[in-house]
């Protein structure tokens, strides 16, 4: 117990802290004094002192060296051609020079601490850490003090109010915080739309030209954005809207496709296309394997079958890759019949 | 017992007739002293003691690395734009010139390529906050494996556990910034996660991005949270840990001379000042040395953040990894529409689950507490085979933690063992649920076979490798006694009992006791009962006595040997001749036959 | 008192006589091989008198292809139909090693090659002859002369989910991945993207036009000819390898400094 050799133990009589479960010793085991102290080479031998104090002062010397090294290093090693065996050359001799530099002088000066000084092991007695029993009447004196000066303690509705406008002054600090969103915009019906809609046509990402039924052969994987969205500007929402729009196209054998009937006529001749958002947590779903026909998303392993809606076969994603309805328009590029029939990517509490 | 400062030593400190350190020192000394009372500060901590070990200076490893980070973050900040501003890359890399970015990412790159040191600084800045989390991480468990998170320390484990939180939120919010491939995918899975809260999500995640994701907010509202709003927190919590470890003292380990009402160690001036100071640069001089040497974070090959692209290999710094693991063991098909709403309890179960675990870490010292309902204070840390359940649950938590970080990296794990990602992640989660329960009793058992192996040594000694054939044809083998400080380490520790459950003054026994119970049981149910100071004499005289009894077989075989040889007067012990020790082979100096047959090449000769 | 030690004189081995007599051994046995194997390696025509033609790749086909992927390309239970496939893809699969397969697995992996680029070349049109499919690029193509900034982009949104940023490689399902592209031959990266070998998909000359693809082929050349800026990659894993390397050696080599600072002094 801390308090057991504490010298000021009579200034805490009241603290009897409660041993709990622990077992009492009725002959508890005597504690050994401190062992003598044992010399170190150092100490006995002055030839080895000498070579540790010059061990010492020739690392710190040597650290001197290398920061300056480091400023050669600096205009020595320049990187304004831009190759890139110079800027790895500069940051691999500036960096030895300042990580030398600074290892000598921490060995330095842990050598010397650890022999050359004395290593003589001192006692400091410790006090227990709650305060003596003078102490804590005094704190309850000023409390009770202050209480009867103030009134504290009985003037209960001064008491309840300043607790209330304390409370309440907070909140308009709070409410500040709303205007991180913007105002007159719902998050709800944002997340419920996308760019695609009927008529737009499907394009490359991320030049943005369109996609002819007949370029996409057996065993394609096509990165796909809708075709206006090529034209927008990064100032005006261009990443928000790729965030929802991105779409994989992919063509199958037709006979390997399984469709419902609602959404026979979803794809073009085994070409389908679905939402690279994946509904897990939003990473783009892209690892397609023209074999088995399996759609991996890298992040968290959660794989989609795309013979068969999507529908999730391994991982922690719950519901199948929304399916865009293409078709194809009168040139032969395909376009999208409507916008997605369900809100795409990570599931959301309003979502239903 | 002699205390730390005792200025009787220096019977002339005041009668001095050249100041100490000479005239401009004493007379700076003077005029500080004379406006901040600063000798008293010197007074109190200069020669404050600190026990010596070497996991003690874990939480410096943690506290060097801060450092670190903080001057080369400050580094970072004169070049770093915080802004989403779309531009276009004019630098030196070549794959990146021309492409549309943020302003973000394009400063990042001109600190890479652009500026001479600054890739050296931005990898410095990125390795220590690695080593940073990892500091805090072994500190941590030193802390709980030595129950130094005991009374008076509880508050300080809390704080303590508060830093961890806030360095993963420094780490997470500071990788972000460059606004690249890989952090972007990053944010997006946040956003999914925030999304997948119920009733306020999707507005958290509205308020949070400055309206839909990515939006044009987001970097330069977590370069606020990083350089601003979570340094100063961190650093106002971290001079509280400091200050209650000040206050407190360092907890010691049992040994010779050392109590739980005393320090025994190195004083702060010269020894610790200059260890801390030598480890210090150390950690910075190691740091410098690892980002001189190893890319970190090559945000030139990710490219800037565009939802459409990812990469193979997404993962989150190793401190987010328990995290994103958690997200890919949860099986398909755990969300459904109920009430019109989206329950996902793939994102719930995950974040609820771990926020548990973060709950229970934290406050695991009360819960002990409560246990074992110990109110005294604890100043020696314990062994950590003495609290064989602590340990074993210790173990349990760390393996929880431990295939949750390796869920993480289930992709890497299955193409470079050559294994397939759904068998490695279908083990990890069974490894999930069974693998603390094993962890638990592989290690209880083994920490209490520790502890008889200890008990054996402090009662009789250890084995010495020496055997000695007794009279009778039996082979022993001698056990040295340990000294008694050895001795001392070995046996002292606290023993703690299960609870005796009592009805109370109204004759029941209240639920939350019947909890103790059970739970005091399970924990101290399977202990060594302690050693008493009569029972170590007793095993010290037998020890003796064994080695008496043993010393006098030995003489008379030597005896008996000596006489056989012809040497009834030898001495029995051997004698250095100068260069022919005692060998296996050649037992002893004192019998050595006369014109032998060379035996090794050495012609031996009677002395 | 001291007594000498004297030097064996009596003829008996010096303990060194056993590892002498080994490593001569070891050295004879070794050069007779050496020697033995360059006077092969001499003896081999290796310079073909004129290039094989069709009918050699015919029968090489049929020695080693016929069995899976039967004497008329038809295909068999083990092996598909090599029907317009064309001469690329052969290239691409017998020049890579990953043919002649030996042992079934997820994916038909790399391996050392086993027959010369005539022989390669011959199988090639062999099969092109049965049944044209992709061929060989324009040398302009694979030059690595393109606009490695947007070929970078390029292999970011349609090679980087499988093979990563950094070309690293990556997994796929079921115990198959994407290989590392880390020493991999311009004309093999064209060749893969056009024949969509096993569970790649197909990109035909629509999907990346030919400038895509000389691009592409032009960024990935750069980053194998250029070394990490920063130091040593890794293996360009990213933050998993960090990690491990900044536990096992940063972590672990800074406690192994906390004991020698806490150690006692000799």
């Amino acid at each position: 117990m801390a308090h057991e050799d504490d010298p000021l133990e009579h200034e805490r009589a009241s603290w009897k802290p409660s041993p709990g479960l622990a077992v009492a010793v009725s002959d508890p085991v005597q504690p050994p004094a401190l062992p003598p102290h044992r010399e170190r080479m150092t100490d006995k031998d002055p030839v080895a002192m000498k070579h540790a104090v010059r061990t010492v002062y020739t690392l710190f010397y040597l650290s001197v060296a290398a920061s300056i090294w480091a400023i050669a290093a600096y205009m020595l090693f320049p990187i304004e051609s831009g190759a890139i065996v110079d800027i790895r050359n500069n940051n691999l001799f500036i960096g030895l020079g300042i990580g030398l530099a600074l290892l000598a002088i921490g060995i330095a000066a842990i050598h010397w601490s650890k022999a050359i000084m004395s290593d003589k092991e001192f006692i400091e007695p410790r006090h227990a850490t709650r305060g003596r029993d003078t102490t804590r009447a005094a704190a309850v004196q000023a409390f009770s003090d202050a209480n009867d000066d103030s009134g504290f303690g009985r003037r209960i509705l001064i008491r309840n109010s300043m607790i209330a406008a304390v409370v309440a002054s907070l909140a308009p600090a709070v409410v500040l915080f709303r205007g991180l969103a913007p105002e007159g915009e719902n998050p709800v019906e944002l997340l419920e739309t996308t760019m695609w809609t009927e008529g737009m046509r499907l394009a490359h990402d991320p030049e943005g030209t369109p996609i002819r039924a007949a370029d996409v052969t057996l065993g394609s994987a096509v990165h796909v954005i809708p075709q206006s969205l090529a034209e927008l500007d990064h100032a005006d929402g261009y990443l928000e809207a790729k965030a929802k729009a991105i779409v994989l196209l992919m063509r199958l054998l037709p006979e390997d496709l399984n469709e419902t009937p609602e959404k026979a006529d979803w794809s073009y001749d085994g070409i389908v296309a679905y939402s690279k958002v994946c509904t897990h947590v939003g990473c783009p779903v892209a690892l397609y394997e023209q074999q088995t026909h399996h759609l991996l998303c890298p992040c968290h392993q959660s794989q989609f079958d795309v013979a068969n809606g999507a529908a999730v076969i391994f991982g922690p994603a719950a519901r199948p890759l929304p399916q865009l309805p293409i078709t194809i328009d009168d040139e032969g590029y395909l376009i999208a019949r409507s916008g997605f029939t369900e809100p795409v990517g990570p599931s959301f509490w309003e979502r239903h | 017992m002699s205390t730390a400062t005792a200025p009787a030593d220096t019977p002339d400190a005041e009668k001095r007739d050249k100041p100490l350190g000479g005239r401009f020192i004493g007379a700076t000394a003077n005029y500080i002293d004379e406006r901040t009372s600063l000798s008293g500060f010197v007074k109190e901590l200069g020669r404050k003691i600190f026990p010596d070990h070497w996991s003690f200076m874990l939480g410096e490893i943690a506290l060097w690395s801060f450092v670190v980070v903080l001057l080369s973050g400050t580094f970072l900040t004169f070049f770093f734009q915080a802004s989403m501003v779309p531009t276009h890359y004019t630098g030196a890399f070549l794959p990146m010139r021309g492409v549309e970015m943020s302003a973000a990412l394009d400063s990042s790159l001109m600190i890479s390529f652009d500026l001479r040191g600054g890739l050296l600084v931005r990898q410095i800045h990125h390795w220590a906050a690695l080593v940073f989390v990892a500091g805090i991480g072994v500190h941590m468990l030193r802390i709980f494996f030595t129950g130094a998170f005991r009374k008076p320390r509880e508050l300080n484990w809390v704080i303590g556990f508060v830093l961890f939180v806030l360095a993963m939120g420094e780490g997470f919010t500071g990788y972000s910034l460059p606004d690249d491939l890989l952090s972007g995918n990053g944010l997006r899975i946040i956003d999914g996660m925030v999304k997948g809260i119920p009733v306020v999500g999707t507005w958290i995640s509205f308020l949070l991005f400055g309206g839909e994701f990515p939006g044009t907010a987001i970097v330069g509202r977590l370069y606020t949270l990083h350089i601003l709003l979570l340094p100063a927190i961190l650093v106002g919590l971290l001079v509280v840990h400091l200050m209650l470890m000040v206050i407190n003292k360092h907890t010691q380990f049992a040994g010779p001379g050392r109590t739980n009402s005393n320090v025994v160690g190195y004083p702060m001036m010269p020894v610790y000042m200059s260890k801390m100071g030598g480890f210090l640069f150390i950690t910075f001089g190691v740091i410098v040395l690892i980002a001189s040497l190893f890319t970190i974070n090559p945000i030139w090959n990710y490219g800037p953040y565009d939802p459409s692209p990812v990469s193979a290999g997404t993962q989150p710094d190793w401190y987010i990894g328990f995290a994103d693991g958690a997200l890919r063991l949860v099986p398909p098909g755990w969300e459904f529409v109920f009430l019109d709403r989206t329950w996902s309890f793939n994102i719930l179960v995950p974040l609820v689950g771990l926020g548990l675990f973060i709950v229970i870490v934290a406050i695991y010292p009360f819960i002990e507490a409560w246990i074992t309902g110990d109110k005294r204070e604890h100043h020696i840390a314990q062994r950590p085979r003495n609290a064989a359940t602590r340990t074993a649950i210790g173990a349990g938590g760390v393996t929880f933690y431990a295939v949750l970080w390796a869920a993480a990296s289930s992709d890497i794990i299955a193409t470079h063992f050559y294994l397939t990602m759904e068998g490695v992640i279908h083990t990890l989660q069974a490894l999930l649920v069974v693998g603390p329960i094993i962890a638990y009793f592989v290690t209880k058992r083994i920490c209490i076979a520790l502890q008889k192996k200890d008990r054996e040594i402090a009662l009789h000694g250890y084995e010495s490798g020496r055997i000695v054939r007794l009279p009778g044809g039996e082979y022993i083998e001698v056990h040295q006694p340990v000294d008694e400080y050895e001795r001392w380490k070995l046996v002292d520790n606290d023993t703690y009992e299960p609870l005796v459950v009592r009805p109370n003054a109204k004759g029941r026994i209240p639920w939350h006791e019947k909890l103790r119970a059970v739970a005091s049981k399970s924990l101290f149910e399977d202990r060594l009962s302690p050693l008493t100071q009569s029972e170590i004499d007793a095993a010290v005289a037998h020890q003796h006595h064994e080695l008496e009894h043993i010393a006098t077989e030995e003489d008379l075989e030597l005896q008996g040997a000596h006489e056989r040889a012809g040497v009834p007067d030898a001495p029995h012990v051997p004698i250095f001749d100068g260069h022919n020790s005692e060998t296996a082979v050649r037992p002893s100096n004192v019998i050595i036959a006369e014109d032998d047959a060379p035996k090794k090449g050495k012609k031996p000769k009677a002395d | 008192m001291a007594r000498e030690t004297k030097r064996r004189s009596n003829g008996r081995r010096s303990p060194w006589a056993a590892a002498a007599l080994i490593g001569i051994g070891l050295l004879i046995t070794g050069g007779v091989y050496a020697g033995a194997s360059a006077a092969m390696a001499s003896s081999t025509d290796t310079s073909v008198a004129s290039a094989l033609t069709v009918e050699d790749g015919k029968k090489l086909f049929q020695a080693n292809c016929a069995t899976c992927h039967g004497l008329d390309l038809q295909g068999s239970t083990t092996g598909p139909s090599l029907y317009g496939v064309g001469e690329l893809a052969v290239e691409f699969q017998v020049g890579t090693g990953r043919m002649p397969l030996q042992a079934s697995a997820p994916q038909a992996p790399q391996k050392p090659v086993q027959f010369t680029e005539e022989q390669i070349l011959a199988m090639a049109s062999y099969v092109q002859s049965m049944a044209p499919g992709p061929t060989f690029p324009d040398e302009e193509v694979i030059d690595g002369e393109g606009d490695v900034a947007r070929g970078a982009e390029l292999f970011r949104v349609n090679c980087a989910m499988c093979h990563n940023v950094a070309a690293a490689g990556g997994a796929l399902t079921e115990g198959k991945y994407a290989p590392a592209l880390g020493k991999t031959s311009a004309l093999h990266m064209y060749a893969a993207m056009v024949t969509g070998p096993q569970n790649m998909p197909v990109f035909n000359d629509l999907t990346l036009t030919p400038e895509d693809k000389r691009d592409i082929i032009s960024s990935l050349l750069f980053l194998q000819q250029n070394e990490s800026p920063g130091g040593f990659s890794l293996g360009s894993l990213g933050p998993v390898s960090e990690g491990l390397f900044i536990w096992i050696f940063g972590i672990g080599g800074l406690i192994a400094l906390t004991v020698w600072i806490t150690a006692k002094s000799n």
